[in-house]
């Protein structure tokens, strides 16, 4: 199975990449890493006209400390993120969870900017950084702007992004004294398997994959947890507020016993971490 | 010392590992140079009429060379569909009413069913162009399941007026259960499952002055020619198959299908040499799939643990046209009663079209069936009694003085040490220090519960009991060459046939060159299915090798002026001499130089009498996680005897598949269809083949029980694994979670499925509470 | 579009469509026809090679996205004819049976090792989570990873 014909276009910088997509405006799509665009254009999923490929924009690709921020270039790969010493220190969950995207063979090329532009809510990475409040920075032609990660899905592969913006960085405030404790417990079938349910927690804040259109946090959890909720009480309302879809792996009633079973697990494991 | 029994490593990987196997795509032989590829338009829709087929747009798509539908197969006889007769037990295809056409006619029963093929210039033209081909689909109810096909509300093939199409009844007497203290009663399901091997189907065609050349991913080239001469009449001397490296089997590529035929049929059609090689996508709609049976079983005995009757009943789903149809359930009734001496064994079935994908062969065709069928039996009695599993099993095995044992069914055991091959793994596993682990977390009440299940069994192999053919010649290089019937496509056969040849002969197995596949160069044989092949096809080398060497003998003696009976050869060596005189020795080279034509020459055919038997027994160890219903297996540990082993590497490989293909129906793997026959596991990444992290390490006990059918005293290997393992997971899994009041999981287990299995006992228990 | 690939140590430009596939490139352009397609989804890594030293999936990589870069496909594996540790593994192992996932398994275990020269057989399994192959019950697979890895110690 191939993709349909395209025109296939390489960036060389951001500026270029963004004139292209004015230039071709909704007949055009990025391409990052490609895993998760490819396969839907060889099911015929989708039929780009032009592809504007970000491979070689290596700026983009950089995982800087900010001070009380951390910055992840939108290119930088899972396997960057995973074997990142400055995110394993300061945002253990995020690289942990980097490491546990696809395969290895995914992770050298996935990118974390991909995966949230994409907007899959069985993906991972866009369920960390909501437990992690990142913020997500699109540049247009007009200039940059940072968008609150819990603002920027707007449903199934449907983002706030304009069709003239690029998604270049994710910033990620550093869990504060109190907040370290994380946990991310992935449930599949297989380990290649996208999660039929899973759950991101740090500190108090608990996201949930494959649960709703989009990824969500388990608000109805979180503030048993604050009001002092221990974990197996607050689990009890993880799938409060969720709109899980049933398919071939799970139906919508076992999705939410996982959900109370997964974010029970993981806010004992986070408590156990701070 | 001889090299038989020793660990050999493979001839055939260098060139798999550095330059990779040469597979139907990978052809670049000349021929297909220009060849064209070929493109299936499939139905989508499980049940239609076809209304009209309109390939207008298509014809004017860039690259395309032609398009072609049922109306273009005018220069075809009406179908005598793909297969052979098979034998009266077993009839298949069924034919008439039931045949299967090539393209479809005016009816689709499938996804996935061909109804036109593209043939275009570039590899790249052939989707686009297969999409502008308009179908015009009048849409037919779906018969989907078998309790729908039951129904005959909806009729796949009207003038046969029923979707049964074979019936075996099932004997309903039932006397001898009237006798028991105790019987369990219930329907198993026996999952369709997907053969998925890595490389689909693929062939390439070519006809030139009157000569069709296929060359075809299969098991068999020899059937495959004759199939195809049959399809497209003509001669069976005029067709060549060639069969390259080919990408796994597993029963699947027995022969050639109705995909294959139809490239070979275009390819004379447009003149043009074709290629097609299948995506995965259409391989998980197109070939054959396995297993698919729903059972009814019914075992009794006595509180004292022996099983006094066994019944068996299987509907068999066939798919949308009954290929192999009463083949696999007539294996399933013939190894219905397993292990067991049970003094009552009943079994029948029925085979049932439904608007699928057509069954065939899958890595045990219709013997996993069977062993899964009577391994949950005892399970359940030994539940129902209160007795240990393996202690049930000991109380009922066919004792080792009973062989050779006719069966119930009608089966002729050869040999066996049934209990001696339980008790080996069970020793093996630690079995007593397992259950006492078990009662250990069963007190703990912790989440993690340890389930330990256990299953033996016998299968037959060389089921048609049937011949090979071999053809050995020594050059006066003193090289050797064996032609072989036998159609490798993984196990390793030129390793194999090579240490027959050193064993016999002396000739390193560096001299030895295998050849296989190419009817050209072996026009009579059978080929690979049914673990036949080591007991047939390398007897008929052994056969050959000795042949050889009673000609060598001969023309030794003749050079040495010796007499025959002091002729001798040195296999450790390949020296022939007069005994006790180093003086005299003659090379192989220098013997078979002196033959008429230079070389010496053994063409035979070797016939086994009747089918063998292997046996074993396997221990699974799995842990369940109760809250969420992931099963995790911890250790398999297995016996397998396949009587005496050649090479134990090749050996361990086949059982380490096997034990594989078995865990994957145990707990992952299953064909889905929606309501309306529409597939729901098309690519791999919905169908869930088992990898790596879903595997323990296996732990293989060695056993070896020759047989005395064959002078190798071997018996099939290849699907004994598969065999073994399932019924063996599935029995930890359930027994992981039995103090819950579980008696049954169908398979897979996934955690889904064992979840609810958990709740609903949960809930039972809770409202038995309530109740008191 | 033109494309200028570095495979197995060779420079390739060849004038291809942009939609072409690095697995088609490798098999029909360079005529490398070791790596294998087992399906259309990312799923089973047959066509696995490496990319600037790396894994990959050839069938998700665009030869375009290639173009400039290096690519190493397992008939570039062995070096003045003696096979890889890995290829030497395999083979010793019985780590093959068909060989059709062969070529895949190989790079996979290839890229595995130089990020993890000493893995344990759950971290060789979880390696090869994204490599199918339905011959070996990948039992002799991971013998033959551990094994290279041994080796190469």
């Amino acid at each position: 199975m191939i993709p349909a014909s395209f025109t296939y276009k390489r960036a060389a910088s951001v500026d270029e990449a963004l004139d292209l997509a004015a230039e071709y405006g909704e007949d055009a799509k990025y391409l990052a890493g490609g895993h998760s665009l490819l396969p839907l254009m060889k099911l015929r999923l989708a039929a780009p006209e032009v592809i504007i490929d970000l491979g070689e924009l290596h700026d983009l690709s950089f995982v800087a400390d900010l001070g009380s921020r951390l910055a992840i270039g939108a290119l930088t790969r899972h396997h960057d993120v995973e074997h990142s010493e400055l995110l394993t220190r300061e945002l253990p969950l995020l690289a942990h969870a980097a490491g546990q995207v696809g395969d290895p063979q995914v992770r050298h090329r996935g990118t974390i900017g991909g995966s949230v532009a994409h907007a899959d809510p069985a993906s991972d990475l866009p369920a960390v950084l909501l437990a992690l409040d990142a913020t997500v920075v699109a540049r247009g032609t007009d200039g940059s702007r940072e968008i609150p990660i819990g603002e920027f899905f707007q449903g199934l592969f449907e983002t706030v992004l304009e069709p003239d913006e690029l998604l270049t960085e994710i910033r990620v405030p550093k869990p504060a004294a109190g907040s370290r404790g994380w946990s991310f417990q992935k449930f599949t079938q297989r380990a290649i398997d996208w999660a039929i349910v899973g759950v991101a927690v740090q500190g108090g804040a608990v996201a949930l994959i494959n649960m709703a259109g989009t990824p969500l946090r388990a608000a109805a959890a979180e503030a048993a947890l604050a009001g002092g909720a221990p974990p197996d009480g607050a689990a009890a309302h993880a799938a409060e507020g969720t709109s899980a879809a049933s398919d071939i792996r799970a139906s919508r009633e076992y999705r939410e016993h996982l959900a109370r079973v997964l974010v029970s697990r993981a806010l004992t494991e986070a408590a156990s971490r701070t | 010392m001889s090299i038989m029994g020793t660990r050999v490593i493979r001839t055939e990987d260098p060139r798999l590992l550095t330059k990779g196997g040469v597979y139907v795509d990978d052809l670049r032989t000349p021929e297909l140079d220009q060849a064209a590829r070929l493109t299936f338009v499939r139905s989508p829709f499980a049940h239609a009429r076809i209304k009209g087929i309109d390939a207008s747009e298509a014809l004017s798509a860039p690259g395309v060379v032609a398009v072609l539908t049922v109306r273009d197969m005018d220069d075809l006889g009406p179908p005598p569909p793909p297969g052979d007769e098979g034998s009266e037990a077993a009839p298949m295809p069924l034919g008439g009413a039931w045949a299967e056409p090539l393209l479809a006619v005016d009816t689709v029963r499938f996804v996935g069913e061909p109804v036109a093929v593209v043939i275009t210039d570039g590899h790249y033209q052939g989707e686009e162009a297969a999409d502008l081909v308009n179908v015009d689909y009048d849409p037919l109810p779906a018969v989907v399941g078998l309790g729908s096909a039951l129904t005959d509300e909806t009729l796949l093939f009207p003038d046969a007026a029923t979707n049964v199409a074979l019936t075996n009844p099932v004997p309903t007497d039932d006397t001898a259960f009237d006798a028991c203290e105790v019987i369990v009663e219930r329907d198993i399901v026996n999952q369709r499952v997907a053969c998925v091997p890595m490389e689909g189907r693929a062939t390439a065609a070519v006809y030139s002055d009157g000569k069709l050349t296929v060359w075809l991913s299969s098991q068999n080239a020899q059937i495959s020619r004759f199939i195809l001469a049959g399809a497209l009449g003509m001669p069976p001397d005029q067709i060549r198959v060639i069969v390259p490296d080919v990408g796994g089997g597993f029963g699947a590529k027995v022969g050639i299908d109705r995909d294959g035929l139809i490239v070979a049929w275009a390819a004379r059609k447009t003149g043009r040499a074709l290629r097609w090689t299948e995506t995965r996508s259409e391989n998980l709609v197109g070939m054959t799939q396995g297993r698919a049976q729903l059972q009814h079983i019914k075992i009794g005995g006595n509180r004292d643990g022996r099983i006094l009757a066994y019944r068996l009943e299987a509907i068999q789903d066939t798919g949308a046209y009954p290929r192999m149809s009463g083949f696999l359930p007539f294996m399933t009734f013939l190894m219905a009663p397993g292990v067991y001496d049970i003094p009552e064994v009943q079994a029948g079935y029925r085979v049932v079209v439904t608007n699928a994908t057509p069954i065939s062969a899958y890595r045990g065709a219709g013997r996993p069936e069977a062993t899964a069928a009577i391994e949950r039996a005892v399970d359940l009695f030994a539940a129902e009694i209160g007795m240990d599993p393996a202690e049930v099993r000991r109380r009922n095995f066919v004792a080792p003085d009973r062989f050779p044992f006719q069966t119930k069914t009608g089966a002729m055991y050869d040999t066996g040490r049934y209990e001696e091959a339980l008790d080996k793994a069970l020793a093996a596993a630690g079995y007593d220090e397992l259950r006492q682990e078990q009662e250990r977390r069963r007190a703990a009440g912790g989440v993690t519960q340890l389930g330990i299940g256990v299953s033996a069994y016998v299968e037959i192999t060389a089921g048609d009991g049937g011949d090979e053919t071999a053809k050995l010649i020594v050059n006066d290089d003193g090289s050797a060459t064996v032609y072989t019937g036998s159609s490798p496509h993984g196990q390793g056969h030129a390793t194999a046939w090579a240490m027959l040849v050193q064993d016999e002969l002396g000739i390193p197995m560096d001299q030895v060159t295998v050849l296989h596949g190419d009817t050209d160069l072996i026009p009579i044989a059978v080929g690979t299915f049914a673990s036949r092949s080591l007991q047939l096809g390398g007897s008929a080398v052994h056969k050959a090798a000795i042949e050889v060497k009673d000609e060598a003998r001969h023309g030794a003696a003749e050079m040495l002026e010796a007499a025959e009976a002091d002729v001798v050869l040195d296999t450790s060596t390949g020296v022939w001499q007069v005994r006790g005189d180093p003086d005299t020795a003659l090379s192989w080279g220098q013997v078979a130089g002196h033959a008429s034509g230079g070389s010496l020459v053994a063409d035979v055919s070797f016939r086994q009498d009747r089918p063998t038997f292997p046996f074993g027994a396997h221990v699974s160890v799995v842990e369940v996680d109760t809250e969420t219903g992931q099963v995790r297996m911890l250790r398999h540990v297995t016996v397998d005897d396949a009587g005496r082993v050649l090479n134990p590497v090749l050996t361990e490989g086949q059982r380490h598949g096997g034990i594989a293909q078995g865990a994957a129906q145990a707990l992952l793997e299953e064909v889905l269809y929606d309501v309306d026959g529409n597939p729901q596991t098309s690519t791999l990444a919905d169908y869930a083949a088992i990898s790596a992290p879903d595997l323990p390490s296996f732990e293989l006990v060695d056993s070896q029980t020759p047989t005395t059918l064959n002078p190798l005293g071997a018996k099939g290997i290849g699907e004994a694994g598969t065999i073994g393992s399932t019924p063996a997971i599935q029995n930890a899994v359930i027994d992981a979670v039995s103090h819950l009041g579980i008696r049954h999981i169908d398979m897979p287990a996934t955690p889904q499925r064992v979840w609810m299995a958990i709740n609903a006992a949960q809930k039972a228990r809770a409202e038995k509470g309530s109740d008191q | 579009m033109k494309v200028d690939l570095t495979v197995n140590g060779k420079e390739i430009t060849a004038d291809v469509e942009d939609r072409m596939l690095l697995v088609h490139f490798l098999r029909d352009v360079a005529d490398l026809t070791a790596t294998n397609i087992g399906c259309d989804t990312t799923s089973c890594g047959a066509c696995t090679v490496l990319f600037d030293g790396e894994s990959v999936k050839s069938c998700t990589v665009l030869a375009a996205q290639a173009s400039g870069h290096e690519i190493t496909t397992v008939e570039g594996l062995a070096s003045n004819g003696v096979m890889h540790p890995v290829q030497r593994a395999f083979h010793e192992q019985h780590g093959l049976q068909c060989g059709f996932c062969t070529p895949g398994m190989v790079m996979a275990i290839v890229s595995l090792l130089r990020e993890n020269p000493h893995p344990t057989e759950e971290q060789v399994r979880a390696g090869l989570e994204g490599n199918l192959c339905r011959c070996t019950g990948y039992h002799n697979i991971v013998r033959a990873a551990l094994a290279a890895a041994e080796v190469s110690s």
